[in-house]
């Protein structure tokens, strides 16, 4: 039963978090802009690098299932303007991770938020006034 | 049972909906930065008070370290006067021939989007430069601008490339050999405007992100005009008369701040191994194909 009602709660709340973000960069139209995923895990790399940044991160379910995920957000050129530093994460950092899926259904994401262990919030880059629909046709 | 029911429900909501990701018009975003940004040098960068009265600009100096701001020079979408939005009003004016071309590139973004390993933008697919006037139209940050009496000289923070704009009087070469950043003079057309004209760019080159063509016929305008002491505009017009039935503008009075001499221009290079690196951890994953 308990069960049950944790089911029907995450689909209320998954309803309730259907949206629209992105900021078009690399792959844009790889991206489920109609989802959003939360994902507590722990951090086994992270690359601070050109072109964008990532973020690989250990997700275990309740039946101790591990789903290797990976996540990206923009350059460190970028990053480094919104609080981001080479120093951010390392290995074994337990974070919450909100990001956009992409529509393959693989386990990646672009990064709307990261919460470190601490609090500290890392914000990404999705802004809705960036977004642009990629299946929008050209208006030539 | 519905006590059950709707308290679970309730705390989810409350939790979602406490999430710094949604915004007024109900989309999610991300919080806006709490920290500082930096310069390369790791000192914050403090940016120019709104109310702030600026000096009157120099006579014919544009000289400087001037800062885009951190997102309103990447334009992703293409030129930013001129989006890949999907509005006609942003759509270039191509010809037939700049149509064709047109259909030759595959940008990853933009409404002509496709998937990371589709893309065949020169830049990311052969690490090609990304010529000019592409330097201007996409990921246009922290620029410097050094000035002696026979030139000036741009230095651009993305892929730390330098221009050279002659300002001696020369004229432009006849039928020059193509390269990938061409050729350059300025004049200047009164105190604070200075104009730079610049031909003879390489054809492998899109103009930007969107993967607009260009000929060996392209004539690129720059507009340089400091408004004050503090604020440099640049608009670019696209003059290509093969691609495009007339000139378009590509960047409209794009504004850039002054930035203390002190500022430390972060280095922003997008090498080929980090890139192999970035499609091998992430543009296949995002394609479907198998990752990680």
């Amino acid at each position: 039963m308990r069960y049950k009602l944790a089911a029907i709660s995450f689909a209320v709340a998954g309803l309730l978090a259907v949206s629209l973000p992105l900021f078009a960069h690399h792959g844009y139209a790889a991206y489920d802009t109609d989802k959003q995923v939360t994902l507590k895990g722990t951090v086994t790399r992270f690359v601070w690098s050109n072109p964008h940044c990532m973020v690989q991160l250990d997700v275990t379910d309740e039946s101790g299932h591990v789903a290797h995920w990976i996540a990206e957000t923009e350059n460190p050129s970028a990053m480094i303007r919104v609080g981001w530093t080479d120093k951010s994460l390392k290995p074994g950092d337990q974070i919450t991770l909100t990001a956009l899926p992409v529509k393959s259904g693989a386990p990646v994401g672009r990064i709307i938020e990261i919460v470190l262990s601490n609090g500290q919030k890392l914000p990404g880059r999705i802004n809705p006034s960036n977004e642009v629909k990629p299946d929008d046709s050209p208006k030539l | 049972m519905l006590k059950h029911l709707i308290f679970p429900g309730v705390v989810m909501a409350a939790l979602i909906f406490s999430l710094p990701v949604r915004s007024q018009t109900d989309k999610p975003r991300s919080p806006d930065p709490t920290e500082p940004g930096l310069d390369g040098w790791g000192r914050p960068i403090t940016p120019l008070p709104k109310d702030r009265k600026s000096a009157p600009a120099p006579r014919h100096d544009i000289s400087g370290i001037w800062d885009a701001g951190d997102t309103s020079g990447i334009q992703p979408l293409g030129a930013k006067a001129a989006p890949d939005d999907g509005k006609a009003e942003h759509q270039p004016p191509y010809t037939p021939l700049g149509l064709e071309m047109l259909k030759l590139t595959k940008p990853s973004n933009g409404t002509r989007s496709v998937l990371p390993g589709e893309n065949n933008d020169p830049v990311f697919t052969y690490g090609d430069p990304q010529g000019f006037p592409r330097e201007d139209l996409y990921e246009l940050r922290s620029t410097q601008i050094l000035q002696r009496p026979e030139n000036v000289v741009i230095l651009y923070q993305f892929a730390k490339v330098w221009r050279v704009i002659w300002t001696d009087g020369r004229e432009l070469p006849k039928d020059p050999e193509p390269r990938w950043y061409g050729y350059s003079v300025g004049k200047w057309v009164d105190d604070y405007t200075l104009v730079v004209t610049t031909i003879g760019t390489d054809e492998r080159t899109w103009l930007d992100r969107a993967g607009r063509p260009h000929s060996a016929d392209l004539r690129v305008e720059e507009r340089f005009h400091r408004t004050d002491r503090d604020h440099l505009e640049l608009t670019v017009t696209i003059d290509d008369p093969k691609m495009y039935t007339k000139p378009w503008v590509a960047l409209d009075k794009f504004v850039f701040d002054l930035q203390p001499s002190s500022f430390d221009v972060r280095e922003m290079i997008w090498s080929p191994s980090e890139y192999e690196q970035y499609n091998k951890l992430m543009g296949n994953s995002a394609g479907g194909k198998d990752s990680h």
